[in-house]
């Protein structure tokens, strides 16, 4: 029970966390009191629950941040340069306690580390002397120091408007009775005659007489929320029965403005949080059912029966939007990827002493979980990549004319299946002299090699591929550009990169929406069956192969005025060679070149699940995954962009270039 | 017929906490999420006891009270505000709003159970 509640002050914690990072990021740009009221109040948060649910290291370290925010928002405070650093730091420190799961011996050595105190000191520092002491836990009340029984006089009259706030005089007398033993008298002198009296008003005062062990503080207690009551405490076995002082409200007006109601905050929708693990399980068997229900639609083509045709429709349909709504569910803007590169530019620019913003796009597109979950690493290398070897240091861009703040521009849209995700900035662009060399160097290319500038681009992508002169500490190692291909190869997207000398670099990548159930073209290569991601797929074509013998050697189609180079798959595959003469070409876009697939036949298309190849066959090129077809064949799905580039490397058929 | 309590709280934490802790000892607790949720609760349900917290967005709790008791809804049942030891003058501010009584935040269950009897009875 408790612990449900711990979980989900985590939760909350964390998203608090990440929603701060965006706030105090705002704060550079704009600093709004809606922006301020809600780190305030994010903060505030955090550390009331954070000792209530076992989180008090955290909650004394937030402690020292809210404050310094207090007086940000009562405008004591300017949140300038050195406010956002330090909050950003506080904010990653917040992230360390809650990562170490609430109070214990790691948060306590975590608390007085002296980063941590460090941070507390420039915290304070900032606040000055207006600190007050860390919220620890309440200082326990003294309860009822066992003093002898004395007889205890109480006097006590409400406000008049206590019975309209809630205040029950009569819980509070049966509260004291309890205390002891003693009798109760109700003085009514001051009651009005009735067609005076307000019935919400009190008229009444009350005097008791208490024989009671409690000591002052414990009767006092008893009256904690009718403080504002006129309250008379006289104790008789005390030598001096001393006059209680009269409670007067401590309505000191307050320098800070209460919070006005941001009307910039957005109404909280109401969800459900799922574990995402639920939701592969629910994906799963999705993909069964769209399995099963393939091969009700292939057994059901051999059986005549319009019941059935229309079961087999209705069924058909229900699935497709069973499919559609459970994608939909694990869809997620990409904001929330893109809202994390905002801190990566800042600090990686700060870093390199270089001045870049951050420009983003089309943060509402919605992308597979699975998808974000595994771009993020990607992005982060390309950014880092725009910003490092990219944007040029302020000078240098003002001598060629350009603004000196560099921009990165992060965009990203849907397309049909795909998402188009492009990572763009206005730097010095790849240096193509530089990159020819280095895939000399490297054997890539013999030295007379002619490429065209696109396949230069693509040659960052290359294992171990770096021009940077010198290696940073952010990037030149050589193994971003080669791990994100993989990584984009592996979510069945592609990659591409369009560069221009002086002007800037454009990275984009294609990605399928979603990975769990793709469209995919069924085809026929001798007796196996394949399957091509439609996303991948430009057209089909015939090709009669009596014509591929006049253009012997060459193997480029011509697709009307373009011409299109192929592979044929038989040999890639192992395959014996077809006989047939008449076979069909799938044009295929890889690296922004289109090439096209020879196969036998085209059986058509539909949803295919794709499951993962084993271990053992995981890496095979060209090979994505497998599918069970209605039938209940199994057929290999094709991974067209390792294919094209394994074919190139591997097997010899060198693809012709075609401008 | 059990006695209901409203908690108003922008964290679900706490409303979980108020709740988990309330219901076992037979009182009825209905969640809101900041000050105007709180008062379209208020007139729906007719709690018999309003816990809320002060610093919360779209309405505040001292706003809440004080339309809370504007409202016949509102009058006369206890209001408990949460507060902090930080900001002391809020306790003054609240009372003036027209709010019962208090809890400093943090708090535990048995503070919580303690002041719900306190004013239910």
């Amino acid at each position: 029970m408790f612990e449900q509640a711990v979980a989900a002050f985590v939760q909350e914690a964390q998203e608090i966390l990440s929603e701060l990072e965006d706030l105090i990021l705002g704060l550079e740009h704009e600093q709004d009191q809606a922006t301020i009221d809600a780190i305030f109040r994010g903060l505030h948060t955090i550390k009331g629950s954070g000792s209530m649910f076992g989180y008090t290291c955290l909650a004394r370290f937030t402690h020292h941040f809210e404050n310094a925010y207090e007086l940000v928002r009562s405008g004591d405070l300017q949140p300038g340069k050195d406010l956002i650093d330090l909050s950003l730091a506080a904010q990653d420190k917040m992230s360390e306690f809650l990562e170490l799961g609430g109070d214990g011996p790691r948060a306590e050595s975590l608390l007085v580390s002296p980063e941590t105190c460090a941070l507390i000191d420039k915290l304070t520092a900032l606040t000055g002397a207006q600190t007050t002491a860390p919220a620890s836990t309440e200082t326990a009340k003294t309860g009822a120091a066992a003093t002898e029984k004395r007889t205890v006089e109480i006097v006590f009259s409400p406000l008049s408007d206590a019975l309209c706030n809630g205040m029950r005089p009569d819980l509070l007398v049966k509260e004291l009775l309890e205390l002891g033993s003693g009798s109760v008298r109700i003085d009514t002198s001051a009651v009005p005659s009735l067609d005076e009296m307000d019935p919400t008003q009190s008229y009444l005062t009350w005097h008791i007489t208490l024989l009671t062990e409690q000591d002052r503080a414990g009767i006092e207690d008893v009256f904690i929320f009718a403080d504002d009551a006129d309250l008379k405490i006289t104790e008789h076995v005390a030598d001096e029965p001393k006059d209680t002082e009269d409670n007067a409200p401590n309505a000191t007006a307050s320098k800070a403005k209460s919070a006005p109601g941001g009307a910039k905050t957005e109404h909280r929708q109401e969800n459900i949080r799922v574990a995402s693990s639920r939701l592969d399980d629910m994906m799963d068997s999705i993909g069964e059912l769209v399995i099963a229900q393939a091969r009700l639609d292939a057994v059901s083509e051999s059986v005549t029966d319009p019941n059935l045709d229309a079961m087999v429709e209705e069924v058909g349909r229900l699935v497709l939007g069973l499919r559609d709504a459970t994608l939909s569910i694990r869809m997620l803007p990409i904001e929330t990827v893109f809202g994390k590169f905002r801190r990566v530019v800042r600090d990686l620019s700060a870093e390199l002493g270089k001045d870049v913003q951050l420009v983003t796009s089309g943060g509402e597109t919605e992308v597979d979980k699975n998808v974000i979950d595994r771009i993020g690493d990607p992005l982060v290398h390309m950014i880092r990549n725009s910003i490092d070897h990219g944007i040029e240091a302020s000078e240098v861009r003002e001598a060629e004319g350009k603004p000196a703040q560099g921009t990165l521009r992060l965009s990203a849209r849907q397309e049909g299946g795909e998402i188009h995700i492009a990572i763009e900035d206005n730097g010095a662009g790849l240096n193509h002299d530089a990159i020819r060399k280095k895939a000399i160097e490297r054997g890539l290319i013999d030295e007379d090699t002619e490429l065209t500038e696109r396949e230069l681009n693509q040659m960052i992508f290359e294992p171990g591929f770096s021009t940077a002169a010198e290696i940073s500490s952010v990037s030149g190692r050589g193994v971003g550009m080669d791990a994100v291909r993989t990584t984009i190869d592996g979510l069945g997207g592609n990659i591409e990169v369009q560069s221009k000398q002086k002007l800037g670099t454009r990275v984009t990548l294609r990605l399928p929406v979603t990975m769990a159930i793709i469209d995919g073209l069924r085809v026929r290569l001798g007796k196996s069956v394949y399957v091509i991601p439609l996303s991948a797929v430009e057209e089909c074509v015939e090709m009669d192969m009596t014509e591929k013998a006049r253009t012997s050697g060459r193997s480029v189609l011509q697709i009307r005025e373009h011409m299109v180079p192929y592979l044929e798959l038989d040999p890639l595959f192992a395959q014996e060679p077809s006989q047939e003469h008449q076979r069909r070409v799938v044009v295929v876009r890889v690296d922004g070149q289109r090439v096209g697939l020879v196969v036998d036949d085209i059986l058509g298309q539909g949803q295919t699940v794709i499951k993962s190849l084993s271990p053992y066959h995981r890496d095979l090129p060209g090979l994505g995954g497998a599918t069970i077809l209605g039938d209940g064949r199994v057929a290999l799905i094709i991974d067209v962009a390792t294919l094209v580039r394994w074919a190139e490397t591997q097997h010899g058929a060198n693809i012709p270039k075609v401008a | 017929m059990s006695k209901t309590v409203l908690t108003i709280d922008d964290s679900k934490a706490v409303r979980d906490m108020v709740m988990f802790t309330l219901e076992p000892e037979g009182y009825a607790v209905i969640a809101a999420e900041n000050g105007q949720d709180g008062l379209d609760k208020l007139r729906a349900n007719r709690p018999n006891l309003v816990i809320t917290d002060l610093n919360m967005p779209i309405m505040n709790g001292l706003d809440f009270i004080s339309n809370a008791r504007a409202d016949p809804a509102g009058t006369g049942i206890p209001i408990v505000m949460l507060t902090t030891e930080s900001a002391p003058d809020m306790k003054a501010k609240g009372k003036e709003a027209g709010a019962t009584g208090w809890i400093n935040k943090p708090f535990d269950a048995d503070k919580l159970v303690a002041v719900t009897r306190k004013l239910l009875g």
